[in-house]
């Protein structure tokens, strides 16, 4: 029993992580029906962006955000308004396309740039764990889980409380309407795209912190995110939390019981058969 | 009634695609007048509708707001202007709560500093928003809806009020007292244009009528003037 509660830990920790790498697919789901097949590689995008800030400004990684967050933000606000917007209707084809293409520039410009070795962002913490009887908690693992928790209340608070918020939530639930109303709806698409893109960029730099990356990595994490939103439920936040949790656990102690090597094939038979029990997902709403 | 024309329509013709929607439609709406349009479906009333709301943009001819030239805005400048449009079908963000779809109406500039103020005011019109607004708005019942998708277009602090098919799908109970808090706004001063099928009820409230036939104004004049004879050919084209 002792020796579960390593890996049940380490996967409740891993689970906020891959919460925060999915929370912006899913709220570009959620508000605009878009799929973001880009989502992954803009993410590692950011890594890069923090690594290079470290390695030639000689930046904390966690400053980094600071410079990350704002970046990214531009970056999402101008590929919806100037690409995503103009091709957005009534087909889901078009958009999709869009956003393959942009993944296949990222992914060879991130080649060109930075070469295919893996890299990773190192920090003060990144071999730090608290030892609590025998259980082992890596620092790392326990920054990104906090880190991931505040982005989703935040991201809540904000989706909920304020103007904008709203606003973008008005705009998700019918465009027409919304325009009605004054709102710019194109604009609002944009900006929830640049929103999308901070949770990117701070997805990204613990990713960069925790794991070692290369060039074609996003993909992996555009399947991982993909995992976490099916099983929570498209669109929903608070899905995206327990459905992290879930696929970790699954991963991790599919791996102390089977295996290693079994790891991502457990995580996604977990998948599956939450597909099979519940189509839309634990917080999604069937239609 | 004073005879200032808040809102002018001069020769407007406005296609969707190839379809001709309105032809060579001109219209005046007197300052705190109720204005009633009608005809039958397919007439080209909600097209004038949301015409003037700036969702279709007219081929030729002019709209002029306040003397301001509004055709061709885009819809969600002209609230800003002081023109909201209360949509065919409620329209209401169903994932919302009542009180959030009251928030979004106040979404101009500025109507947002007036937010306290008009929520209470429309709350005093419709009491029920008061009582459900932490509900979703998805749950109320249709003519809750309809109170929520009126007093949403009040946030905006309109001067003229556009209503298409208000009374559509609602019992005539619910009908009747929608149409009483209509006449309470338009004592507040607030300039309406109603757009019915309902021909009896909307000339009943109405100062001025117009009638729509086949993309056309087919008829017009004082509500109180009109004949029901002659509204019924106008109406029908016979």
């Amino acid at each position: 029993m002792e020796a579960l509660i390593q890996p049940i830990i380490n996967g409740l920790l891993l689970g906020g992580l891959y919460a925060v790498i999915a929370l912006g697919l899913t709220t570009m789901f959620g508000i605009v029906k878009l799929v973001n097949l880009a989502h992954g590689d803009l993410m590692i995008l950011s890594s890069y962006l923090s690594l290079t800030l470290v390695t030639y400004f000689g930046i904390n990684p966690f400053l980094s955000i600071l410079f990350v967050v704002p970046i990214m933000f531009v970056v999402g606000f101008a590929i919806q308004k100037y690409l995503l917007n103009r091709v957005l209707g009534k087909e889901m084809e078009p958009p999709l396309l869009v956003a393959f293409g942009i993944s296949i520039i990222l992914q060879n410009l991130l080649l060109l740039v930075f070469t295919p070795d893996a890299k990773g962002i190192m920090t003060d913490i990144s071999v730090k764990t608290i030892q609590i009887g025998n259980i082992y908690l890596p620092v790392l693992y326990l920054v990104d889980f906090i880190i991931g928790c505040l982005v989703i209340f935040f991201l809540r608070l904000f989706y909920n409380k304020s103007f904008l918020g709203r606003a973008i939530r008005a705009a998700s639930d019918d465009v027409g309407a919304a325009r009605l109303m004054g709102i710019d709806t194109s604009n609002i698409f944009a900006i929830a795209m640049g929103i999308a893109m901070i949770t990117a960029a701070i997805a990204g730099i613990l990713v960069g912190m925790t794991f070692s990356f290369y060039p074609h990595t996003g993909s992996q994490y555009l399947i991982i995110s993909f995992g976490v939103i099916i099983i929570g439920g498209l669109g929903s936040m608070k899905g995206a939390l327990l459905g992290g949790i879930i696929l970790a656990e699954a991963q991790l102690l599919g791996a102390h019981f089977v295996g290693p090597g079994y790891q991502l094939l457990i995580g996604y038979a977990v998948l599956l058969a939450i597909l099979a029990l519940r189509p839309q997902g634990i917080f999604g709403q069937a239609h | 009634m004073s005879s200032e024309s808040i809102l002018r329509i001069d020769k407007i013709d406005v296609f969707y695609g190839d379809f001709h929607a309105l032809w060579d439609v001109s219209l005046a709406i007197n300052k705190g007048d109720i204005v009633s349009i009608i005809g039958a479906n397919g007439a080209g009333k909600s097209t004038l509708m949301y015409t003037i709301a700036g969702q279709y943009v007219p081929a030729n001819g002019t709209i002029e707001f306040k003397s301001d030239r509004i055709d061709g805005m885009g819809p969600h400048l002209t609230v800003g202007k002081g023109i909201a449009l209360v949509p065919e079908g409620r329209r209401v963000f169903p994932r919302l709560t009542v009180y959030d779809n009251l928030i979004i109406g106040a979404y101009t500039p500025k109507a947002r500093g007036n937010i306290e103020k008009n929520i209470k005011k429309i709350h005093e019109l419709f009491p029920i928003l008061a009582d459900r607004g932490n509900q979703r708005s998805i749950t109320l019942s249709g003519g809750e809806q309809q109170m929520l998708a009126i007093g949403r277009a009040l946030m905006s602090e309109p001067e003229l009020l556009l209503c298409d098919e208000i009374s559509l799908g609602l019992a005539p109970v619910v009908i009747k007292n929608i149409y009483r808090k209509l006449e309470v706004i338009s004592q507040e001063g607030i300039t309406i244009a109603l757009v019915e099928q309902d021909v009896k009820r909307s000339l009943r409230v109405a100062d001025y009528a117009y009638v729509m036939l086949e993309g056309r104004i087919a008829l017009q004049g004082n509500a109180s003037d009109l004949g029901e004879e002659q509204v019924k050919k106008a109406y029908f084209g016979m």
